[in-house]
């Protein structure tokens, strides 16, 4: 073809990215000995390999190390040895090692982008544009929290040796998220790649070894399922950090539970992508482009859900797919390319599964006209219009280029629809109407939500998912907690429950006898199966009978919770002067609640009267910070803000423990209240007829029906049915090991946020167990970024 | 109801196609003529439906565009002649003298050195600016200057740059314009009626500079630089098309900012909605700042992917340039030699 042909044809033409440099770095390696521990490069112990190959062909790559149980071994043994001095370093001394990182990154940019292009078959665009650089963003970024962390975390420390299991999608960025953050916060680190995608690790190791990172803090170990597993169980790491799928995320809680880890999870999701009549539609159909067919859909925050306003729907879709015949599916080194390969023949294979049955439940699948390349794992970019919200390309994630779609009529029905889903990680909004924008976000439930925006990312803001999509945030302060512990004031080991507090003398009959019931949706109510536990006094009489509490119980409990809107819709001040009254009208009865705690416990009468009193002190406490544990405003590179708003998490059920019967349930109840959630509280076995009496005092304080609800009964049974029950969104258990190990295990119906004591109570009465550290588990971090410009 | 972008019917058409010219550039094997635009009632409905313009989203697209697109080797030379194809070779200076036009038509005639057409294998074809683009007083001398190359001559007027005379006078500017044989006429709009929303107004008056067109072209230049909205543009873009523009042009060249790329997008956009309504095809010109191959291979990128194929022909796509030739020569030796060339190498206009 020449000049004059291509004068008239105008086309783009191949624009291939050179991959020689790519080519020698491959060249010139030992992939048998890709194991970086302890600074050094090992070969897995077995000697066993596996293969990486190149999406877009097909062919090999590199046979790279496969780590064994005994290689983790190894590597978390170097990360513990390395902690110490690590830990005790500077901040200005870890801060310049993630300085070098970034810059060393950076000084290497085209090499991480061409391997990760070659090795995982995004278009080289993407990984030049966007994942090199927001990789190094996040190490430059942290550089300066591990400055900033003595002046901005108080009382924390870092969290010790983490594991982290990364996914295929991101390689090199999810690498980064992982160790800037844990680097920062004086943490070591074993990290696993995923096997489909090994080689930016390995570059990134030798970025390392060269900007002078003390050997053995970062340690990255190539491995299959095995070496996965052994980092999960390793008794020697004290936090997971895991991305991948919501499958693998609740094996990993299951299999974490009672340990003590510390979890963070960032799984799956089926974001739904809302465009409003009075959006701009030009842009909002952009805004796909970089939603659901960026990295050929395999994103787990993809915009996969498209939610269009009747009115518009017909010329929005329209737009959708001229655009979409304009997408370049093609090499993925070539830089005119949109759509390269998915990652692996068994990808691909799932997403046409999918999109098969999809259109076998009625959905109407539509493609480009476009020729594929002839080798590699491509798939067109599918548009499924007529997707009802029971399809299986509504409900599943498909993690491929596949867009379902859904008209709604009002707002109220895109928020029902955008929620109507057991994920919870991303959402697009788009108006141009601010009002509109504004009131939509905070209703969806979403970790992050974009305002005529998507896929919008930055070290700055934090990056997580509600519901099933996980727990904890990436990016930002809120981040950084992720790989810091508190410190608590911890408490006495808690002991099983036994039946040995049974009451031996009865009542002397001389007052009138009173029933203790449950108190549910604002009522008191008898237990469904009733049946009552009798309570005993310190010296074995008997104090009186409360309700068995059943699973019945905590259903209408929580459905109760659920119901309830008028709390967590509440003004903060309003829900500030409530406590305030609360607090009030508790007082008022000091005397009664503590001659109950004296009967009760035994405790004297001064001990009991000053557990009420810090009972009320703490309520006091709450109140006034619920108007005051507020959220922050992110700033992004970009002419946007990022509200991070602190949200309820939403029902939260609290087993309280026997210690400081009153003081230990209102310690836990409080925060929870002040920060709008609805709670079903289960209060100590023990000692339930405090959290009976406190029924009444709340029966009067202006309390919403249903914001709080009080189930008695067997502790570890109700803690049993609180983590299966898939409607309560978050579970606070201070109760003995194996009930606390229970409820983490049983959480993963919903994944919800379960906080354990281990089987430890805290120090109650301890001023530290209070503030912060409790509202934060209270509330979930949404980030809402909002771009402005006229 | 598909909204691809179609080629106008121009065969069930009541609308007399723009009059038969000499092309510029010879044998453009374009399968399709422009219908020229009759303009339509004053609609603010539809108006109203397009004024949703997201600034950051917009910024954020053409960000994403110039990256998402590159253009190298054999196909670069050839997108660089096709933005001197769909140039409108421009001197607009207070300072400017018969002699200097004649000076930039022969240019405009001749505008790459032979080794350079031969280097390239583009004899065989005529491929030079497609206007040039003057005030008034040196429209007579253009025309004279380009007889017989098919080459348009095109003259600001309407009191370029601000439009702030009389409606009778910037009338009698155009006709006159005409009358000295200048077949383009670009004009500019009061920007003060678009701040107080006097689409009626604006509507009206650039129906009366069509009319005073005759057959000529009319380009009407919204001054981009000054709207201060993209909002603005897009609704100035779609009353300039509704009043009978055959083009819409952005700046011209005296505001401080001039052609960005995100105006661009916002116009290219009025320009498919104003398609999708009508099945008019409205031509687009981008004028002031864009000196750079590079940057003009930008905007041949956003008319290909916003827009199609169509417009990348000089009767629906012009950029407004001056010193972009010399650049465009300099990119072209480089392709042909690998030494990268310097301006004096090249003839000046």
């Amino acid at each position: 073809m020449n000049i004059l042909d291509r004068y008239h044809a105008m086309e783009y033409g191949p624009a291939p990215e050179a991959r020689n440099e790519a080519d020698a770095w491959l060249a010139a390696r030992d992939f048998g000995k890709a194991l970086f521990i302890g600074g050094d490069w090992k070969a897995a112990s077995g000697g066993k390999t596996f293969e990486t190959s190149e999406p877009s062909s097909g062919k090999l790559l590199a046979k790279v190390s496969d780590a064994s149980a005994a290689d983790i071994d190894a590597a978390v043994a170097a990360a513990t040895k390395a902690l110490p001095k690590w830990s005790a370093a500077s901040g200005y001394q870890r801060a310049k090692v993630l300085y070098a990182i970034g810059r060393a990154m950076q000084r290497h940019q085209r090499l991480f982008a061409v391997l990760e292009t070659i090795d995982n078959g995004k278009p080289i665009r993407e990984s030049r544009d966007i994942d090199v650089p927001l990789a190094i963003r996040h190490f430059i970024h942290h550089a300066g929290w591990a400055q900033a962390l003595d002046k901005d975390f108080p009382g924390h420390k870092g969290v010790g040796v983490v594991g982290q299991i990364i996914p295929w999608n991101f390689p090199l960025l999810m690498l980064a998220w992982k160790i800037a953050p844990a680097l920062a916060a004086g943490c070591t680190v074993v990290l696993k790649p995923a096997e489909f995608t090994p080689l930016t690790a390995i570059l990134f190791a030798e970025i390392c070894e060269r900007a002078g990172v003390p050997k053995g803090v970062v340690n990255i170990v190539q491995g299959g399922p095995e070496a996965g597993v052994a980092i999960v169980n390793h008794p020697g790491i004290q936090k997971i950090a895991f991305t991948g799928s919501s499958e693998v995320g609740k094996i990993i809680r299951k299999a974490t539970a009672g340990s003590g880890k510390k979890l963070s999870l960032e799984l799956g999701g089926k974001s739904a992508f809302i465009v409003f009549e009075d959006a701009d539609l030009d842009s909002a159909v952009e805004g796909l482009v970089d939603g659901i067919w960026f990295n050929q859909g395999q994103v787990c925050c993809a915009g996969s859900r498209l939610l269009v306003q009747e009115g518009i729907a017909d010329a929005l879709i329209a737009k959708v797919k001229t655009r979409m015949s304009r997408l370049r599916v093609g090499s993925p080194l070539d830089k005119n390319t949109d759509i390269g390969p998915l990652v692996d023949l068994t990808q691909l294979d799932r997403v046409k599964g999918l999109v098969a049955e999809g259109a076998r439940q009625g959905a109407v699948c539509w493609q480009p006209d476009a020729a594929l390349p002839s080798s590699g794992y491509y798939h067109l970019p599918t548009l499924a219009t007529g997707v009802s919200p029971a399809n299986i390309l509504a409900q599943e994630e498909v993690f491929g280029p596949v867009l379902a779609t859904m008209t709604f009529r009002n707002t109220e029905e895109a928020i029902e629809l955008a929620n109507n889903t057991r994920y919870g990680l991303a959402a697009s909004v788009w108006s141009e109407n601010v009002n509109l924008a504004l009131h939509v976000a905070p209703q969806l439930k979403a970790g992050v939500v974009w305002v005529n925006g998507t896929n919008m990312f930055d070290a700055a803001c934090g990056f997580g998912g509600y519901r099933e999509s996980g727990f904890g945030r990436e990016g930002g302060r809120e981040g950084m907690f992720e790989y810091l512990t508190a410190k608590l004031p911890l408490g006495p080991i808690i002991k099983p429950a036994t039946t040995s507090a049974q009451p031996v003398e009865q009542a002397d009959g001389s007052a009138i006898d009173r029933t203790a019931k449950l108190f549910i949706g604002g009522k008191q109510v008898r237990p469904d199966g009733n049946y009552s536990l009798a309570i005993a006094t310190a010296k074995g009489k008997l104090a009186g009978e409360v309700g068995l509490g059943s699973r019945k119980d905590i259903r209408d409990a929580v459905s109760a919770a659920r119901a309830c809107k008028a709390w967590p819709e509440a003004t903060a001040y309003n829900r500030s002067q409530v406590l305030y009254y609360l607090a009030e009208n508790l007082s008022g009865r000091a005397g009664e609640f503590t001659a109950r705690l004296t009967g009760l416990t035994g405790a004297t009468p001064k001990a009991a009267r000053e557990e009420v009193e810090q009972s009320i002190e703490r309520l006091f406490l709450y109140a006034g910070l619920a108007d005051k544990f507020e959220g922050r405003v992110h700033q992004p590179p970009a002419r946007a803000v990022t509200l991070a708003l602190h949200e309820p998490v939403g029902v939260v059920g609290i087993v309280a423990p026997d210690t400081s019967p009153l003081l230990g349930l209102i310690s836990l109840v409080a925060p929870a209240l002040a920060m709008g959630n609805t709670v079903v509280a289960v209060p100590s076995e023990r000692y339930p007829l405090l959290a009976t009496d406190l029924y009444q005092v709340i029966e009067y304080s202006d309390i919403p029906a249903g914001a709080i609800n009080i189930v008695t009964g067997r502790s570890a049974e109700l803690a049993g049915v609180l983590a299966k029950h898939d409607d309560v969104d978050g579970l606070w258990v201070f109760a003995d090991a194996e009930t606390c190990a229970k409820a983490e295990a049983e959480s993963i119906g919903n994944l919800k946020r379960v906080w354990s004591g281990n089987g430890r109570g805290l120090d109650w009465a301890s001023d530290e167990a209070a503030g912060d550290a409790f509202l934060r588990r209270a509330v979930e971090v949404k980030n809402v970024w909002v771009p402005y410009g006229d | 109801m598909s909204s691809t972008i179609r080629e106008a019917d121009v065969g069930s058409s009541k609308v007399t196609p723009l009059p038969a010219r000499a092309a510029a550039n010879t044998a453009v094997p374009l399968d399709h003529r422009v219908a020229r635009n009759p303009g339509m009632k004053l609609d603010l409905g539809f108006m109203e439906s397009v004024r949703s313009v997201n600034r950051s989203a917009l910024e954020r697209r053409v960000a994403s565009l110039t990256k998402r697109r590159s253009i190298k080797a054999d196909n670069q030379a050839a997108w660089l002649l096709r933005a001197v194809a769909c140039m409108d070779l421009t001197t607009l200076n207070s300072n400017d003298t018969e002699e200097r036009v004649r000076r930039l038509c022969a240019k405009a005639i001749n505008p790459f050195r032979r080794d350079i057409v031969e280097g390239l294998g583009i004899s065989g074809e005529t491929i030079r600016p497609a206007a040039v683009c003057v005030y008034h007083p040196f429209v007579a001398t253009a025309v004279d200057a380009l007889r017989g190359t098919g080459i348009h001559v095109a003259a600001v007027s309407t009191a370029f740059p601000h439009g702030l005379t009389p409606l009778s006078t910037r009338l009698q500017e155009i006709e006159a314009s005409v009358r000295d044989g200048a077949d383009e006429i670009d004009v500019v709009i009061p920007r003060g009626l678009v701040f107080g929303a006097k689409w009626r107004e604006l509507y009206n008056e650039i129906v009366s500079m069509r009319a005073a067109c005759g057959d000529a072209h009319l380009k009407v230049i919204l001054g981009t630089g000054d709207l201060a909205t993209l909002r603005n543009v897009m609704l100035a873009s779609m009353v300039a098309m509704m009043a009978g523009a055959d083009f819409i042009k952005t700046s011209t060249g005296k505001e401080s900012v001039n052609a960005t790329l995100p105006v661009g997008l916002a116009m290219v956009r009025a320009i498919r909605a104003y398609f999708e309504e009508t099945g008019y095809l409205i031509g687009f010109k981008p004028a002031g700042g864009i000196s750079t191959a590079k940057a003009s291979l930008d905007w041949l990128v956003l008319m290909k992917e916003e827009l199609g194929r169509p417009w990348l022909e000089p009767d629906l796509f012009r950029f407004g340039a001056s010193s972009l030739l010399t650049d465009i020569e300099r990119q072209l030796e480089h392709h042909l030699t690998g030494h990268y060339s310097a301006n004096h190498r090249h003839a000046m206009a």
